[in-house]
């Protein structure tokens, strides 16, 4: 780890005031020089400089390390949400991959604190990480390495149960509703009449029925969860059998799962954002004539559409670009979204100028879902050439299967929805009133992959400590798996 | 500078060689991974170690992609939500190539296997001497002055003298003080060991039973090479008749005759005799042969040749029955009933791939 050197001194400082000129609005950025092995070992730690200790770093290490060597990949640049904002150089770039970099970090750092997204992340998290990792140690200290490491395994396995939209409570609301309890017991309300008119009035049976019905509208009302559970980490720190070293590694992992959400929630737009800033800063200002070929160079790289493939940054900034234009020419509001003439829409030009307002607008207030779903246009879509594909089952490959704008939208959002994971609730902690647990998946047309789910409902049980389920849909039939600690099993529900 | 990441590094790799141990009798039987020696280091493709997560099946769904096309064409998009193709994301590998040192393969093969070591027989040893700087002296040349002890002795004789300041704690080495590196021989002995492959390459042996052939030489020269600084192999072909080639011709000759085993052994007889004082060298013959031979005339002349000239100066006789559909298999039975009781001789039927797990214990498992 190294410091900068007085040229990158410089050109940090002028790039800098280049961008707060244009109004970006970031958490000051601490750049650091490091080595190419010491980038690998930051990204294997998710761009901290210290995590628990965990072989899956160690994976993704070597991973990076072994496509660094081949020449596959390298890692440009890195930067982590945090006041302030932490970005690494690799000091064998050249000099205009250095610009490069630091131009689109200012551009991340400014979304990362101005995108109401990550409104609520943790602002010192490197210091959290970092306290993270000493509790870890110290449990592993205590219970032993192989212990500690073998739950943090199952954890993992379930860090993605969390629940998006929590992100939005405070702690007061990081509390799962309990069931009531202690409630008196059931009473079926009589008729009162004369004591030989009891049996006509209050039939037996009837009231036997009522009880039954009662209890059952009880029993519903007692339910754990009150409501399925999103946030299936919370509900096992507080209802899981666990101990206290356990439940504190199921806090750190839960923490950091949603510390790196909003990443995940705006990667198009987050990445769009930074693209924009870093080609503008660099071509209006930062970039010398003996660079341009290098640059050039890099920015198809960065920007290159593998056929077929979705690239993030292009479709990011190109909608960035697009919003400005069309806001600059007026291109918004009723009276363009009712015109039915292509020609006049491609003339239209009101010049009202509000480009760069809008699109400051939409990056704090947007996310990926919102964002598409608001900006996207069918004249977009057909200028980035964008399609929707599928696998086909009878040729066994992927193929284009649609260039239709509603089809393109749909599929887009819905890849998008839950970032492409399946939606997973804690559908009841009682489950056949044997204290097992039932997870619910929320199907919505896609089957989860069963090998998987067999896999990761092993690790629940692990951390549940009885049988644990999960409910779904496998090509269209109910069936309900089942983890018992020793075995599973597949029951199908008729 | 050492990185932090070593230690989830080595945690890493500690998880991944377990899976190679129990997976090991899959592996064992693998070809595919001799392919892959690049000198002293094996990369074995192990599957993705994963942390399981409820995801979505492949082939699910559908995806966004970019790029021209008409509606129908194939693309060669990954799945939704895999890797998006920047510098920088790990792309999505499935099968993981783990380095593995032929020395740690040896050590999780002596595990997996309980194979015990070998003491290696003959007190006569070769004397194997090196030069090592462990000495200290009071000249040399610059180059192998030692620093530490030059200072010390300066810093002693400076406390001595008194001119030692605690506070300007300078210290300046005169020629007196001067230390260096010196060079002193140390010799340590060397085990030596012979291995001679044998095989039958009549037309009864196809390519099935050579690859069993070849897998199964691979861990016997793994392990050996673990109990024996130096190794030397050589490659011994019959049919009808015998003769001494490479490596290479060795694993894809094929030949068409008949099979006369007694011309191998004599070869092998001839060959120790020349070149192999059997007191300097430990020596190892491996035949590998589907068990046909030419009349029990010439089975008679291998028993006598083994017995007389052959076994006394070897460690271990090894022979391998590979099954093939052609061969009787009878030259097992034969060495079997003759050498019940020796010690010496260690036969072992291979009927197929999954055979070689059991073979590799049953040749390496006596610590001859």
């Amino acid at each position: 780890m190294g410091v900068l050197t007085r040229e990158l001194i410089e050109w940090r400082d002028k790039i800098r005031a280049v961008a707060l000129n244009h109004g970006l609005d970031f958490f000051e950025v601490v750049y650091e020089l490091m080595s190419g092995d010491e980038i690998n070992e930051i990204a294997a730690y998710g761009g901290f400089p210290v995590r628990y200790p965990h072989w899956r770093f160690g994976m993704e290490f070597e991973q990076l390390d072994k496509s660094h060597a081949y020449g596959l990949s390298k890692i440009y640049e890195l930067v982590i949400n945090n006041d302030p904002s932490i970005a690494y150089l690799q000091e064998s770039n050249e000099l205009v991959d250095q610009k490069l970099v630091m131009a689109h970090v200012y551009g991340h750092s400014d979304f990362f604190k101005n995108n109401i997204y990550f409104g609520h992340t943790n602002r010192k998290m490197v210091d959290t990480m970092a306290a993270h990792a000493a509790r870890v140690r110290r449990h592993m200290d205590k219970y032993g390495q192989e212990t500690v490491e073998d739950f943090i395994d199952a954890v993992l396995s379930i860090e993605n149960l969390i629940d998006p939209n929590r992100v939005f409570l405070d702690d007061k609301a990081n509390r799962v509703s309990l069931p009531e309890t202690d409630l008196e017991p059931v009473q079926v309300g009589r008729i009162r009449g004369k004591e030989y008119l009891d049996s006509y009035l209050n039939p037996p049976e009837y009231m036997a029925e009522e009880k039954k019905r009662l209890e059952a509208e009880r029993r519903e009302r007692q339910r754990l969860p009150e409501r399925p559970e999103r946030d299936v980490l919370l509900f096992l720190i507080h209802f899981a059998p666990l101990e206290r070293w356990q439940q504190d590694i199921v806090d750190i992992i839960r923490e950091e799962s949603y510390y790196f959400l909003p990443q995940m929630q705006t990667k198009i737009m987050n990445e769009g954002w930074a693209s924009y800033w870093h080609t503008k800063i660099m071509t209006e200002f930062a970039l010398e004539a003996s660079e341009v070929l290098d640059y050039a160079d890099k920015c198809a790289g960065v920007f290159s559409m593998p056929p077929g493939n979705f690239n993030p940054y292009k479709v990011g900034i190109e909608l960035f670009r697009d919003i400005e234009r069309r806001w600059n020419r007026g291109q918004f509001g009723k009276e363009w979204e009712q015109c039915e003439d292509y020609e006049e829409k491609m003339r239209w030009d009101t010049a009202t100028g509000l480009g760069r307002e809008k699109i400051f607008e939409v990056r704090r207030l947007y996310n990926d879902i919102s964002f598409l779903d608001t900006f996207l246009t069918p004249e977009f879509c057909n200028e980035q050439q964008l399609f929707v594909h599928r696998y086909n089952e009878r040729t066994r490959r992927r193929e284009i299967s649609d260039r239709e704008f509603d089809a393109i939208k749909l599929q887009l959002l819905t890849s998008l929805t839950n970032g492409g994971q399946p939606v997973i609730r804690v559908g009841d902690a009682n489950y056949e009133n044997r204290g097992e647990l039932l997870l619910q998946h929320d199907h919505q047309g896609l089957d989860l992959d069963v090998n998987y789910a067999r896999a990761t409902l092993g690790n629940v049980h692990k951390i549940w400590g009885r049988p644990v389920h999960i409910h779904s849909y496998v090509e269209d039939k109910e069936i309900l798996f089942t983890h018992d600690g020793a075995e599973f099993k597949d029951t199908l529900i008729a | 500078m050492v990185l932090r990441i070593e230690r989830d590094r080595l945690r890493f790799k500690e998880i991944v060689k377990g899976k190679i141990k129990r997976n090991f009798k899959e592996f064992i039987s693998q070809g595919e991974m001799i392919g892959r020696q690049d000198g002293k280091i094996v990369s074995i493709p192990v599957p993705q170690i994963d942390l399981p997560r409820f995801k979505h099946g492949k082939n699910q769904g559908g995806g966004v992609g970019q790029g021209e096309g008409e509606v129908g064409e194939g693309t060669d998009a990954g799945q939704p939500g895999d890797g998006h193709g920047h510098a920088g994301e790990a792309p999505g590998q499935h099968l993981l190539e783990v380095e593995v040192t032929l020395e740690e393969l040896a050590q999780i093969l002596g595990e997996e296997l309980e194979l015990p070591n070998i003491e290696p027989k003959g007190e006569k040893q070769i004397e194997d001497s090196r030069d090592r700087y462990t000495g200290i002296r009071t000249t040399g040349p610059d180059s192998l002055r030692h620093s530490k002890r030059t200072y010390k002795r300066a810093l002693k004789r400076q406390i001595a003298a008194g001119t030692y300041d605690p506070r300007d704690p300078r210290i300046i080495p005169i020629k007196d003080d001067m230390r260096y590196r010196s060079r002193r021989e140390s010799s340590a002995p060397r085990a030596n060991a012979l291995i001679i492959y044998l095989m039958d390459v009549s037309g009864s042996m196809g390519d099935e039973q050579k690859e069993i052939v070849r897998i199964e030489s691979f861990w016997i020269d793994t392990w050996l090479r673990k109990q024996y600084k130096e190794i030397e192999i050589r490659y011994i072909v019959h049919d009808a008749a015998a003769r001494e080639v490479d490596r290479h011709t060795f694993y894809h000759l094929r030949e068409s005759g008949g099979t006369k085993i007694s011309s191998a052994y004599q070869l092998l007889a001839k060959m120790l005799r020349e070149e192999y004082a059997p007191d300097e060298w430990n020596i190892y013959p491996f035949h590998f042969s589907d068990g046909d031979n030419w009349g029990s005339g010439d089975t008679e002349l291998c028993l006598k040749l083994m017995e007389e000239e052959l076994i006394p100066i070897s460690n271990q006789f090894s022979y391998g029955q590979v099954e093939s559909p052609y061969g009787s298999g009878q030259f097992l039975k034969d060495l079997k009933s003759h050498f019940k009781d020796d010690e010496r001789v260690v036969t072992s039927n291979i009927p197929d791939k999954d055979g070689i797990y059991g073979s590799i214990k049953d040749f390496l498992g006596k610590g001859n």
